[in-house]
């Protein structure tokens, strides 16, 4: 049973995945860490993953694949005819920055699909990503969370730019999708509604 | 005051939906501990010492009597009868059931109030001066751009998740008494050389474990532009903010981290992109909210009222409570009114129903129906007509809320400390109540004058205690509780942060430290200067080497 929800038209349903997610093999190198919690912050520029990872990754054959920014930014020539047929998209961890992959495509509406990785619920980066990729970067297509994801966190997603949801396993895409309806009119513009609330309804004094 | 309409209704109607059933869910094991803790923060529930704590929203500390009805109301029905005012300007119950915080929500709803993002790692309470609208010093009442800050931030889809709480003040006087320079953004409104609503904005200061104050990252910004720019800001440090280490997560890290310069060049490139997008603030949406903030309808009154003149020169006690507790107002014939609660031997802060209601009542009568609070943990009426106070000097005294304390040294901003919260690492409100016992004279309170001691039990800082006069710091030694004392912070156009005098006290030791600080201000002052200006001339070598002389006499 699929945990995937997406949207369309504004309306949100549970429907199958077609696309297969690509994982970065393990590392082996042990990861910096500060205070229990693995620095990974801008400040640091730290490259989070190791060229053995890149080469490690194992991309299937075929269908439709979704892959690490990075993977894709290394093995561009070998990955450039899947995307010219429409069969790949690309993914980004939480703490990585929007410039290379925008180089990397004359538009990024060639890929069919970003999806954003968030490890814990609570990084709220995904939502400045999602932002970006719609607002400034004008992407188009389908934009996926996954990872911890989570139903109460849904109607951020979705104003942040985010059109499909992959639940975590363990929780059920049926119940998270009431939370999409959680508050009927927002007061600010956001990526998915550009218009304030004082712009859409001439709101007059009582 | 803001009203709110059937879309700001609808707003706080659907979040009380939203939190019952995410309260529902959790009591049924569906969401882990881990899972609900954000959820029931960004709803201002903690799980404290010994219940959850619940901390009511009061947008820019603005009431109506209504409002405070229903609070002490709810106090009674939920609570043991009493709330603590906080230094958010909000109102906190310290012994409510999780099972009843939807209940109180939706009641709190049909008052127009909430709970929404009073904690969690999101914006939090837009905050001001207390005296908003009616200070004669004010260049703009900042009120109408709070509210707009505030409908803004309120479930901002971008900023939902921060990396740490984020807090904004704004501000509009001449003498800055919203603390700008202590939030994370501090909005500074004033008139520019065109005659046009211009806002200075501060970036990174707090109070805290690492308290620093803010930088100024734009010295003129039309107000048109205050949401998108806020926007850049937020922007930037949810992204680059820290996420590793809890105490390095601030905004003011980042700034600093990256160095002021190169902070703002960020913000500038994102804002860029920002600019004049649809967030950006209309003509018509500041008039619209203003309306609600326009000046009460005030009567013409001379400036001077015979029955009070005559009250003041009659009784000595009224004298001293008009010179601490009544505040100059823009309309000729008016007054502002603190009520004190901070009485000695009740916890700052607190307030019982009964007093709710009481002061409810006196903002009927004498108020227009109107109150805020000030992030001293005081309530003010803020438009009292002079021939009327008397009365109600009289009326206050019987509930308690007339000690002429404001602003002398038993005005004392605390922290509800260990006593309640599970953060902090010693008691603060004890020591505060040790401390006004030991200045219990009115007359030498007087003769002290103008002081702050301000207490926080632990590095948190939310008793502001690094902008104290005296700032008194609870730390925690091998599992026992310690004081550490800090003179020389301030509040204010001319903040600073204090230095600490050596090493920290025990307890029992705090009244008589803060009397031996006192005793060398007595000797060492000019006539015409406070506690904190004798500090900054003279350093704080003289406190210290009485202060710890004194202790290694009696340690011998």
């Amino acid at each position: 049973m699929s945990n995937l929800i997406r949207l369309m038209n504004g309306e949100a349903s549970v429907v199958a995945d077609e696309w297969q997610t690509v994982a970065l093999p393990a590392s082996n190198e042990v990861e910096r860490k500060q205070a229990g919690k693995v620095v990974l912050f801008k400040l640091t520029g730290e490259n989070s993953v190791s060229a053995e990872q890149i080469a490690a990754t194992v991309i299937p054959a075929n269908g439709k694949i979704l892959v690490p920014l990075s993977v894709w930014l290394a093995r561009k020539d070998e990955l450039l005819g899947r995307l010219n047929t429409g069969e790949l998209g690309v993914w980004l961890h939480t703490h990585e920055t929007l410039d290379t992959l925008l180089a990397s495509v004359d538009s990024l509406d060639k890929f069919p699909i970003i999806a954003v990785f968030v490890e814990r619920f609570a990084d709220g980066r995904i939502f400045s990503l999602g932002t970006l990729l719609r607002t400034r970067h004008g992407f188009k297509n389908e934009l996926r969370a996954f990872g911890d994801v989570l139903r109460d966190q849904l109607f951020f997603l979705k104003r942040s730019g985010f059109t499909s949801y992959l639940i975590r396993a363990d929780r059920s895409a049926e119940d998270a999708l009431k939370s999409l309806k959680d508050f009927t009119e927002p007061y600010q513009g956001a990526a998915d509604n550009p218009v304030p609330v004082f712009k859409r309804y001439s709101r007059s004094n009582a | 005051m803001y009203k709110y309409d059937k879309l700001d209704q609808q707003i706080v109607d659907e979040r009380v939906a939203q939190y019952r059933d995410q309260t529902r869910r959790f009591l049924a094991g569906e969401l882990t501990e881990d899972e609900f803790r954000p959820l029931r923060l960004q709803n201002g529930l903690y799980i404290q010492r010994y219940a959850p704590m619940l901390r009511i929203a009061v947008p820019y500390g603005m009431l109506s009597s209504k409002q405070l009805r229903k609070l002490g109301d709810i106090a009674k029905r939920y609570d043991k009868g009493y709330g603590h005012f906080s230094t958010r300007q909000n109102l906190q119950l310290n012994w409510p059931k999780l099972e009843d915080s939807p209940d109180i929500l939706a009641e709190l709803a049909t008052v127009e109030m909430h709970a929404i993002q009073t904690s969690g790692n999101c914006v939090r309470n837009i905050t001001t001066d207390q005296f908003a609208g009616i200070a004669p010093d004010e260049v703009i009442d900042p009120r109408a751009m709070a509210e707009i800050l505030r409908q803004w931030s309120t479930f901002h889809p971008e900023f939902a998740l921060l990396p740490r709480k984020f807090k904004i003040a704004v501000s509009g006087t001449k003498q800055d008494r919203a603390v700008v320079q202590a939030h994370d953004i501090g909005l500074e409104f004033y008139t520019d050389t065109n005659n046009k609503l211009a806002i200075r904005v501060w970036v990174g200061g707090g109070l805290g474990r690492t308290p620093i104050l803010g930088s100024m990252i734009r010295e003129h910004l039309e107000w048109q532009h205050a949401l998108t720019y806020c926007e850049a800001i937020i922007r930037v440090y949810n992204l680059h903010g820290r996420r590793d280490n809890i105490f390095k997560a601030r905004i003011k890290i980042l700034v600093k981290a990256l160095g002021a310069d190169e902070f703002r060049d960020q913000v500038e490139a994102e804002w860029a992109h920002l600019k004049d997008s649809p967030n950006t603030i209309t003509e018509a949406e500041l008039k619209r909210v203003d309306k609600y903030f326009e000046p009460m309808p005030y009567e013409k009154l001379p400036a001077h009222n015979a029955s009070f003149d005559a009250a003041i020169a009659s009784s000595p006690a009224f004298a001293s409570w008009v010179k601490r507790c009544v505040h100059p107002h823009k309309q000729p014939g008016y007054r502002a009114v603190t009520l004190s609660l901070k009485p000695t031997g009740i916890a700052p802060g607190d307030a019982t129903t009964e007093q709710m209601h009481a002061v409810a009542d006196l903002a009927d009568e004498y108020s227009f129906g109107e109150l805020r609070v000030s992030h001293e943990q005081n309530l003010i009426l803020a438009d009292v007509k002079l021939s009327d106070l008397f009365a109600l000097w009289e009326k206050a005294r019987k509930h308690g809320l007339a000690t002429p304390n404001i602003g002398l040294l038993t005005d004392i901003i605390c922290c509800p400390g260990g006593d309640f919260c599970s953060l902090a690492n010693a008691k603060s409100i004890p020591i505060a109540q040790a401390i006004q016992e030991q200045f219990d004279n009115l007359d030498y309170l007087h003769d002290i004058g103008d002081i702050e001691i301000n207490i926080s039990g632990c590095m948190n800082g939310c008793g502001h205690h690094s902008v104290g006069h005296i700032g008194i710091l609870g730390v925690d030694k091998d599992g026992s509780e310690w004081y550490q004392v800090s003179i020389g912070g301030k509040q204010g156009n001319d903040a600073s942060l204090g230095a600490v005098i050596g090493p920290s006290f025990a307890a029992e030791e705090m009244p008589g430290v803060v009397q031996r600080l006192i005793d060398v201000y007595i000797a060492e002052r000019t006539p015409e200067e406070h506690f904190i200006d004798t500090v900054r001339r003279l350093g704080v070598a003289p406190f210290k080497a009485y202060v710890y002389a004194e202790k290694e006499v009696s340690h011998v």
